[in-house]
């Protein structure tokens, strides 16, 4: 929990190499490139953990992954040697590392289907989910932060930054939960006003009464992912704007006569928005985990709801697949977030 | 020598004391704590395992709050004020020893990396990025999922993905320490690595790492609670295994609010206390904190 608080810094202090003559745009480029080597090693890393780890499941794996379903020996050889578990270890590591690299995540055992073909269908609707609820907990942060920053102990900052602290304390399917009860089902008389399961109405409409019905489906998931993720954007906004008031450019401008609007719109926040920023790609692990909860609590035909099935069959392969996807995607906006930041700030690049 | 740093240290403590006492909301923070975990410790004294048994239980299903059961009942008649009691005792031994094997973990790491600044740093910093960008929660939900459902590893799992901040946050302050001069006057007198860390380093972020781990606990029973609810739990009453209970069997359309409300906010007091004793230690100890704030 401390880490969004603190998580721009690192990458702030990461970015900062040694400077010197170099022109900044070969700089850029040089530094993108280590950064992408990095990640690329991240990602190997992630696929060696990946077969090890899916390696220490106890027991016989081809039986946890039948789980108890009924197979006789000779089934049980054929499923081995069809996984090619019959083969050296070293053999087996080539082969996964071969058929990953390929996309080919190999079959899940609950839908009897390619793993990749299941995550195409499911991405949709997460990428729905997360790309709204992001867009609206970034832009509420940002526009919340920069008022309670700019009026540092006024009741609306103390306001903000209560209701940030709570928010930030509430584990995020409890709210889901909570909201569904209030929203989705209704307390006593009032009825709920919101569906809360699934994307869509079993008796679905066409055109655009559909896109009406899956906003609607949309509503509560989204306000819960909201609520939890908003709160860091605001305090990181609000840290970091008020690192920037006190600065000397600032009392530059309002000498200048420049309206108080103006010096916290065109001088002040411009400045601000960088760690924020950065923050919004650092801590994009951290939005999954809540699209994992938010998804399952609401049955939302997303990834997150994919992962959460594959865990509770449990369904290894399916588990493994989808992991590997959601590390990847987020290490790839890791490192996003770095050439971005080192892009956006010259600080960083002539410390 | 060692009297003249031992009165230091109690000087600043005595300070630390006097400066987190003005902060009227860790104060409160510590008095929740407190409760917290007397309560958890006394509660064999008055109730036992039974509180969890579906088999003996004396309320009717979903019964609303009564002067019998003060919150009502769960879906098969067990109290729920008893079992968010008794359940505290599983999530606060949690919650603390997966912060603790996090703050172990990333303390060790942490000053190793700042210490030894040739290749042996490098790579531990390496494998703290690395393990930084993995998704915590989707990690330890695929750890708890290989691993089996035990207290254990579900300790393990958390503390496993949450380590890595601490590193950051150790190292850097470690650095700073080892430029200082005193440093350089020690290694001349023939200090030897186990010497400096131990002696000098450890006892300047002490400080940072009590701030750490009180804001870790906190985030630890936050994530005890939501790998619960989604399926990998030790077995064992937990406030994470209750919401998980509510969510299984339909409380929010039997209209059994007590049954969601209760757990959830016997986590959310928790972890609030915890943030706010966290926040007051780290404004009190971080003097760049205590200009903003």
């Amino acid at each position: 929990m401390t880490t969004p608080l603190e998580a721009a810094e690192p990458a702030a202090a990461q970015a900062a190499g040694p400077g010197d003559g170099r022109s900044t745009r070969s700089g850029t480029l040089r530094y993108a490139l280590s950064k992408a080597g990095g990640a690329l090693f991240s990602i190997a890393m992630v696929i060696v953990g990946t077969f090890f780890l899916f390696r220490m499941l106890p027991g016989d794996p081809v039986r946890s992954l039948a789980q108890g379903r009924n197979m006789t020996p000779a089934q049980l050889d054929l499923e081995r040697s069809r996984l090619g578990l019959d083969k050296p270890l070293i053999q087996q590591f080539f082969d996964f590392v071969g058929d990953t690299l390929r996309l080919d995540l190999g079959m899940s055992y609950e839908y009897k289907r390619p793993v990749l073909d299941l995550i195409g269908e499911r991405l949709g609707p997460t990428l729905l989910l997360a790309g709204t609820g992001l867009v609206i907990a970034v832009s509420l942060g940002i526009w919340q932060g920069t008022r309670a920053g700019w009026r540092s102990g006024s009741t609306f900052d103390r306001f903000s930054t209560g209701t940030s602290l709570l928010l930030w304390s509430v584990p995020t399917f409890w709210l889901g939960l909570l909201l569904m009860m209030v929203f989705g089902v209704g307390i006593g008389p009032i009825p709920g006003i919101f569906p809360f399961r699934g994307i869509e109405s079993v008796d679905a409409p066409d055109g655009f009464a559909y896109v009406l019905d899956v906003a609607s489906h949309m509503v509560l998931p989204c306000l819960t992912l909201v609520a939890v993720v908003y709160a860091q954007y605001l305090l990181v906004m609000r840290s970091s704007l008020l690192e920037e008031v006190s600065q000397d450019y600032v009392t530059v401008a309002r000498a200048k006569g420049l309206r108080d609007d103006d010096v916290r719109r065109r001088h002040a926040v411009p400045n601000a928005l960088l760690p924020t920023v950065t923050l919004v790609f650092m801590r994009v692990g951290f939005v999954v985990g809540g699209a994992v909860t938010v998804e399952t609590i609401y049955t939302w035909p997303g990834l997150g709801q994919l992962f959460y099935e594959a865990i509770s069959v449990p369904d290894f392969t399916l588990m493994q697949g989808t992991f590997l996807l959601i590390t990847v995607a987020v290490i790839v906006m890791n490192t996003l977030a770095d050439v971005v930041y080192h892009m956006l700030d010259p600080r960083v690049r002539s410390a | 020598m060692t009297s003249v740093a031992t009165t230091r240290r109690r000087q600043a403590l005595s300070r630390f004391w006097a400066d987190f006492r003005g902060h009227r909301a860790g104060v409160a923070g510590v008095a929740v704590l407190v409760a917290a975990v007397v309560l958890a410790l006394i509660a064999p004294l008055f109730i036992d395992q039974s509180v969890t048994s579906v088999v003996d239980t004396t309320g009717d299903d979903f019964d609303a709050p009564s002067l019998a059961f003060p919150f009502g009942t769960d879906e098969s008649g067990r109290s729920i004020l008893l079992m968010v009691w008794w359940g505290s005792r599983t999530s606060l031994l949690i919650g603390f020893l997966a912060a603790l094997l996090s703050i172990v973990i990333g303390m060790v790491v942490g000053i190793a990396a700042g210490h030894f600044r040739g290749w042996l740093g490098a790579v531990l910093m390496r494998v703290t990025d690395w393990f930084l960008v993995l998704p915590s929660l989707v990690t330890a939900l695929v750890l708890a999922a290989i691993l089996g459902g035990s207290t254990f590893t579900i300790i393990m799992a958390i503390g496993i993905t949450t380590w890595p901040s601490t590193a950051r946050l150790i190292r850097a302050q470690t650095l700073a320490v080892e430029s200082r001069p005193y440093i350089e006057r020690s290694k001349a007198l023939g200090a030897g690595h186990w010497h400096i860390t131990t002696r000098h380093v450890l006892p300047n972020v002490a400080p940072l790492l009590l701030a750490s781990t009180t804001l870790e606990v906190a985030s630890a029973i936050v994530t005890e609670s939501t790998l619960a609810f989604l399926g990998a739990s030790a077995n064992k009453t937990s406030w994470g295994t209750m919401l998980r209970g509510s969510y299984d069997f339909g409380a929010a359309n039997e209209g059994a609010w007590w049954y969601i409300l209760i757990p959830g906010l016997a986590i959310l007091a928790v972890v609030m206390a915890f943030t706010l004793v966290g926040r007051a230690l780290e404004a009190v100890l971080n003097p760049r904190l205590r200009r903003a704030s």
